[in-house]
């Protein structure tokens, strides 16, 4: 009876040892683990390595792990949409939103040894916003809310606004708003374009053309701690078979912009646990712009059959599973704050769930404005995915409501000088943004005197003003009031642009790849301060 | 020999230049330029007008073409091909970095068709009709058939499949390591060296079958000299005159024409670069890049000019 005793008391006991053991290994595994280096392609080389300058995720990718900006986008927040401090220790708004104060951590050194300071923010807003004669900032536009960028003390930074606005949070947190130094932009504006000298997380060791860019561990960051990785290469890789080979043949453990799901299925059969998946809705869409100076596309009948024609429910079923398009979304990206509600949204023209009801009034419209099985030219952009598909998809829809749509392609470098001439009945169209916020996601639709990328070639007093009413809005829900009010008027009562579906980020990953969050954006959390790897 | 090798080489220059004054042209005439290509990608769509005319006015785009021309073909005299228009870099650097990766899959898969294509092409020859010369026929016929980029996507996915391993990303020079040198290019070079040697195979032994049934063969073989020594000197000797133009021809379009090939391999070569600087609009470079090429075509063609001379003695003296 003792022995049996005994033996049951050992067994407990092994038993609590393995579970704990269990629990311990468990924890151990979610702690951050210090070395190795982390290799991944991109599937594009920066033109310049200045972030000011440049707009493709070609300079992200590589660069941003050398700099800190003064906010970033949370990178635990799966959203994207959460702003928090990186330079930044702290900040406080105005009573009336016009005067944005920021202290600063201190201790912030670059990368040749010197200390960070508030004149070095100033110096690199004011290259961003007020740039001198000959420097190009792509950014300029955005910041036409700033009047001044001030630096009253070293470890402050005070910006004045000339309106208040929901959104500048979000604006400096910009991933391409890289801090630099500002002894060298007085000396040089133009010395960011071809070298690296930033704050960040790891230090500059070489970029080879067409080749590979490396870093390695800044051992004196800030940010006590981190980061966890000795250093990190990315290969510059066009292919997207070789992308997914270098995956596979484990000679690279994650690509950041995404894969399509015929390359994560295949990842995942041949790579088994040692491949984790992540995915997410992307802040990126494929439009079709109605040239509203062509007929009949100046009838909002023509365009509101055009759009009652689709369904984005079957479509994005069909789609998914050959395409980087899946959410059927309004103007916000499904599952972030001002994303539309799907029973609102199934109450616009086009997201009807009868689709049956739809046509008949899709079809009831063209008879009305005397277009009905009228022809046309969809014009689109010489990329295969997800151009291609999207594009054969909405051919077919539009002929089940009996018109005949003939395809041109033209090349993807020549594409946008077509759009910007109007020289389409329509065509497809793209936008693509760093943040999921309405300020920059709305801004495309606006009215083409006022903004240069509207294809659509319209002026709309009304969606102008509602875009200014859910800017200067007081809080969210009003907001909210607003941006669905724009949205009814874009995609249903004018549809002036019709929305595809929703890029879907599918990013398959070396399950050795811990710490890193998927967001919708291919522009963010490419700093690589909180990525570790396992063994 | 020396007037002839004057000749050829003066016949060089008008080639240049009328290659140059093409290129510029025909670059300008196609649709969009690298302002256009840079800020209106699709990303960047909110660039203002003023913003791309300062671009324009930096590159010089806003000058008159014949201008652009007159500037751009100054600087060439000088050996001076300018900085790209994308990255601002010096073109010089950035062809230097690709070069010395395409000359040496060029070379490598050079000496790997030379290798097969030569000794298969007279074995063929040899034994026409018999089944070597058959079993020869089907090994050129599927490499003629089979694109050297498809043969590549095959290595790899049997590599992946097979061994789980794929050849390194990064291009590592000789001189640095040469074991990992190999490791990455011998894959390339075997894929388009197969394609390569296919069509030097076919015209070997067509070649070698014209010689054998010429007189002095049979004069050679009536004088009973020993069998090797009329094969090495007089049948392959004059056999060869075709066999050098294909080699010549291939090895100048292997320098900038495997596009695909390199992308399959990852190779950081002046193909890629190539379809870059074009989809890029990238003036400066694409003119350098066809100015290379051409002066490698040209330059090829120079020596076997000079070849010929030196196999077929009628040439030097006519």
């Amino acid at each position: 009876m003792n022995n049996l005793l005994a033996r049951c008391n050992v067994g407990i006991f092994a038993l609590a040892l393995s579970a704990l053991g269990a629990v311990t290994g468990s924890a151990l595994a979610q702690q951050p683990r210090y070395g190795g280096e982390l290799v991944f392609p991109v599937p594009s080389e920066p033109p310049s390595y200045d972030g000011h300058k440049e707009e493709t995720f070609g300079l992200i990718h590589p660069i941003a792990p050398h700099y800190n900006t003064l906010l970033r986008v949370d990178p635990t927040d799966p959203s994207g949409t959460k702003p928090v401090g990186d330079l930044a220790e702290s900040w406080t708004v105005s009573k009336d939103r016009l005067v944005y104060t920021f202290k600063l951590h201190t201790g912030v050194k670059f990368h040749d040894g010197s200390t960070m300071t508030s004149k070095d923010v100033k110096a690199s807003y004011d290259h961003i916003i007020f740039p001198p004669p000959g420097v190009v900032s792509d950014r300029k536009g955005q910041y036409d809310v700033v009047e001044a960028v001030e630096a009253p003390d070293p470890d402050t930074v005070v910006f004045r606004l000339k309106w208040p606005t929901v959104s500048f949070l979000a604006s400096l947190a910009s991933p391409w708003n890289f801090i630099y130094k500002a002894d060298i932009l007085a000396k040089d504006p133009h010395w960011y374009e071809t070298h690296i000298m930033g704050t960040g997380p790891f230090i500059f060791v070489e970029h080879v053309k067409g080749s590979h860019w490396v870093g390695k561990r800044n051992p004196n960051y800030w940010d006590k701690g981190k980061p966890y990785l000795d250093g990190y290469r990315a290969l510059f890789i066009s292919s997207s078979s070789a992308q997914v080979a270098a995956i596979r043949g484990e000679r690279a453990q994650i690509q950041f912009r995404g894969f399509t799901p015929a390359d994560r299925d295949a990842l995942k059969a041949a790579l088994g646990d040692k491949i984790t998946v992540d995915e997410s809705p992307w802040d990126c869409v494929l439009l079709v712009a109605l040239n509203h100076k062509k007929k009949p596309f100046d009838d909002k009948r023509v365009r509101r059959a055009l759009t009652l024609a689709l369904d984005r429910y079957e479509g994005s079923k069909a789609l998914s599973k050959i395409a980087i398009v899946k959410e059927v979304a309004g103007v916000q990206v499904p599952g972030t704050p001002y994303a539309t509600p799907p029973d609102e949204l199934a109450k616009l023209a086009g997201y009807w769930k009868d689709i049956n009801a739809s046509r008949a009034e899709a079809r009831k419209l063209l008879k009305e404005a005397g277009a009905e099985g009228m022809s046309f030219t969809f014009t689109n952009r010489g990329v295969p995915m997800p151009y291609e598909p999207l594009s054969v998809w909405l051919i077919d829809q539009w002929r089940q409501i009996g018109l005949t749509v003939k395809q041109e392609v033209i090349e993807a470098a020549a594409y946008y000088a077509t759009l910007r001439k109007g020289e389409f009945d329509a065509a497809m169209d793209f936008q693509c943004g760093y943040i999921v916020e309405p300020d920059l996601d709305l801004y495309k639709f606006t009215s083409r005197e006022r903004n240069p990328a509207n294809y659509g070639f319209y002026d709309d007093k009304i969606l102008d003003d509602l875009y200014q009413k859910q800017s200067r809005a007081p809080n969210v829900e009003e907001r909210k009031k607003f941006v669905r009010l724009f949205e009814k008027r874009l995609l249903d009562e004018e549809a002036h642009y019709l929305m595809t579906l929703q890029w879907h980020r599918i990013i398959p990953h070396s399950s050795r790849v811990h710490g890193w969050q998927i967001t919708p954006s291919h522009y963010l959390n490419n700093q690589l301060d909180t990525v570790w790897l396992s063994q | 020999m020396w007037l002839y090798i004057l000749k050829r080489f003066l016949l060089m220059i008008p080639t240049l230049i009328g290659v140059a004054a093409i290129i510029f042209l025909l670059l300008r005439v196609i649709p969009g330029d690298v302002v256009e290509a840079k800020f209106m990608n699709g990303e960047a769509q909110g660039v203002s007008e003023q913003v791309m005319a300062e671009e324009r006015a930096k590159l010089g785009l806003d000058k008159p073409v014949w201008r652009q021309f007159g500037m751009w073909g100054w600087r060439v005299l000088h050996l001076d091909l300018g900085t790209s228009m994308w990255t601002g870099g010096p073109i010089t650097e950035e062809i230097k970095l690709r070069f010395a990766l395409s000359l040496q899959v060029a070379l490598m898969a050079t000496v790997v068709a030379t290798m097969l294509a030569i000794p298969l092409g007279v074995i063929a020859a040899l034994k026409q009709d018999t089944w070597v010369d058959y079993a020869v026929r089907i090994f050129s016929i599927a490499g003629l058939a089979m694109p050297s980029f498809w043969l590549g996507i095959l290595m790899i996915l049997g590599f992946l499949i097979i061994f789980k391993w794929v050849p390194p990303m990064v291009y590592t020079p000789f001189w640095v390591d040469p074991w990992q040198n190999m490791v990455q290019l011998i894959w390339p070079a075997l894929a388009v060296g197969y394609r390569y040697s296919a069509v030097a195979t076919r015209m070997t032994r067509s070649s070698m079958l014209e010689v054998l049934r010429e007189d002095y063969i049979r004069t050679a073989r009536a004088k009973g000299l020993w069998l090797k020594l009329i094969l090495v000197r007089h049948a392959l000797k004059n056999a060869m005159l075709p066999v050098v133009t294909v080699i010549g021809l291939e090895f100048a379009f292997l320098l900038g024409g495997l596009v695909v090939t390199e992308q399959v391999f990852n190779l950081n070569g002046l193909g890629q670069l190539f379809v870059q600087a074009i989809a890029r609009r990238d003036y400066t470079l694409t003119q350098a890049l066809v100015l290379l090429v051409a002066s490698v075509f040209i330059f090829v063609n120079f020596l076997m000019d000079i070849m010929y001379a030196w196999l077929d003695p009628r040439i030097r003296h006519n």
